[in-house]
């Protein structure tokens, strides 16, 4: 492996076998996870004529012209737009709803706390397409088919377990003696959520905004049933469309994927420690 | 206490239970309903077990779980790959948290959009079969998408290129939480890196394993419709060969307009999905005492 050969070189004589084994398994794996991207990356710079006779080597000339068309010559921003729309709907509401939801289970007493708590946690396990059948017909019967209310409610109810779990257990860490001196000074427990609750629990909320508005903009099974119109189509749903009109037009597709996951990759690169931490938090999605 | 009212706490829930009894709540009991029922449009007359004996009875739907349990397959290899990768990831060689970083990216991506990718890098004429041939491999450069026979093991190597992203981080988490001092110790005795991996390791591994095995299983038997629509052209394509129950249900409801037939199904994925609940919840109990102990 040319990579093994490097390290070699790079700490001299003293290198064992086996750790040039291990960088070349880790090297190997790397290649797999990236040579996606990279085609993807590499194909979109690539006129059409030149991919033909080059489909696996760096583009010879570089072509700008695919992006362009992607974003002036066809739907994907307005594709991008209703993500983004459903995306910051869904986590709002669930995000608020949780925190009411999970502050009342970690720090208040009341029957059927418990019960909740485990039902609500449970529901992560259920899969969504489960669910999609009567969501449908009472929409149909609602006319709320293809409207972003419509969809938001079903992405928030669909990513709030794994909110109330999450949110749970991290109101649960925070020192008790903080409610109480709170609670002498005479704050309500409104007050107390507001004004000292969130505030501490900053990093796991943007954990849980991270992971729960990927979620929304990764999914394609909600999109396609409750947003058939064309103006609200997702991004997600708009990839299936686009890469069926342009079946032969390999590097303007590429380009189109790009520009698709070019936020999830930014968001990832920024937020990686949070979002690595929200999956580890249990998360079954 | 003093201030809080013994109403209050069911005003900060109420949302929460509202929302929950909305999305999942009224679906859930509103399957098991249609499921004896002849629906056309919004409702429809009681038909007994009729939806159910028209399923059992369609070759169709047994096709469909053949794949979901075929699919299944692919765990073991993610198990295998993930720990590996994981393994070697926890010697903390230079550069191991980039190699980190790029590991996970699999997870990061889209389905839809990696699907995208792999069906043009596996076209039969796609860059992948070129490689292929180059290297005198001919007899790889199968027609990976086209093909009928080869469509659902593409699909699968999709899953476990992807989801094994999950069991690395993991996997390697779990590895950083344990105890050092019995690796120096295995280490004082003379145990090499193997016997390390394999007698102090591995054993403290069992929890979270089962816990990824459990998570994989409920991902491949209910939430593999993106790959699946992606890649089989939104029918479950070629032909039928890798139509799975969710796009079965999909279908029913979506193409068919048959909600009693999908919901007669939904009923059955529901079912299956709370058996797995059970250790599901089971591992992630242990997983959880094994952190804080």
């Amino acid at each position: 492996m040319r990579g093994g050969m490097a390290v070699k070189r790079q700490h001299g004589v003293r290198v064992k076998p086996d750790q040039v084994l291990k960088h070349g398994i880790l090297i190997v794996a790397t290649l797999i996870a990236l040579t996606p991207t990279l085609f993807m990356i590499l194909t979109s710079l690539k006129s059409q004529q030149e991919y033909i006779f080059n489909k696996v080597g760096f583009p010879q000339e570089l072509v700008l012209d695919h992006f362009r068309s992607v974003l002036f010559e066809s739907d994907f921003v307005a594709w991008m737009a209703n993500s983004v729309i459903l995306a910051a709907g869904a986590v709002a509401l669930s995000t608020v709803v949780s925190c009411l939801g999970a502050y009342a289970i970690a720090r208040m007493q009341f029957r059927g706390r418990g019960l909740l708590f485990s039902i609500s946690t449970s529901l992560m396990a259920i899969p969504p397409v489960v669910m999609i059948v009567p969501l449908f017909v009472l929409y149909t019967q609602l006319s709320l088919i293809s409207t972003y209310e419509g969809a938001i409610l079903i992405y928030a109810g669909l990513i709030t377990p794994f909110s109330v779990y999450l949110l749970t257990s991290f109101f649960r860490t925070l020192p008790r003696e903080l409610f109480e001196a709170a609670r002498i000074d005479g704050a309500g427990d409104l007050l107390i959520l507001i004004k000292i609750v969130i505030p501490l629990s900053l990093p796991a909320l943007l954990t849980l905004v991270v992971v729960n508005a990927l979620y929304v903009w990764n999914d394609l099974l909600i999109a396609i049933i409750f947003l058939q119109d064309d103006a609200k189509r997702t991004l997600m749903a708009g990839i299936s469309v686009f890469q069926g009109r342009y079946n032969d037009q390999i590097p303007l597709t590429m380009a189109g994927m790009v520009f698709a996951s070019a936020p999830m990759i930014i968001l990832y690169l920024a937020f990686q420690k949070h979002y690595i931490q929200g999956l580890m938090a249990g998360s079954v999605k | 206490m003093n201030q809080t009212s013994r109403f209050a706490p069911y005003l900060y829930v109420a949302p929460l239970v509202a929302l929950l009894l909305f999305v999942f709540g009224y679906p859930l009991i509103r399957i098991f309903e249609f499921s004896f029922k002849m629906v056309r449009g919004i409702d429809g007359p009681w038909i007994g077990l009729r939806n159910y004996e028209l399923v059992l009875n369609q070759p169709l739907f047994w096709e469909s779980v053949q794949h979901n349990l075929l699919l299944l397959l692919a765990v073991p290899f993610m198990v295998v790959w993930s720990l590996l990768i994981a393994v070697v990831l926890y010697e903390r060689l230079k550069g191991w948290k980039l190699y980190r970083v790029v590991l996970f990216l699999p997870y990061i991506l889209a389905i839809p959009i990696i699907a995208v990718i792999m069906k043009k890098l596996f076209q039969f004429n796609g860059p992948v079969n070129e490689v292929l041939r180059w290297i005198g491999l001919d007899f790889l450069a199968l027609d990976w998408i086209g093909s009928s026979d080869v469509a659902l093991w593409t699909v699968m190597m999709l899953i476990i290129w992807r989801e094994s992203a999950l069991g690395i981080i993991l996997f390697l988490a779990r590895m950083l939480s344990l105890d050092e001092s019995l690796m120096e110790a295995a280490r004082l005795e003379g145990a090499n890196w193997w016997q390390r991996v394999w007698h102090v390791i591995l054993p403290q591994m069992k929890v979270v394993m089962e816990f990824y095995i459990v998570t994989s299983i409920i991902t491949i038997l209910s939430a593999v419709f993106a790959y699946v629509y992606m890649i089989g052209g939104g029918r479950g394509g070629p032909g039928t060969s890798t139509m799975v129950v969710e796009l079965y249900i999909f279908n029913a409801l979506i193409r068919t307009s048959l909600p009693g037939i999908a919901s007669a199904v939904s009923v059955m994925l529901f079912l299956v999905s709370l058996l797995l609940i059970v250790p599901l919840f089971a591992a992630r109990r242990r997983a959880n005492e094994e952190e804080t102990a």
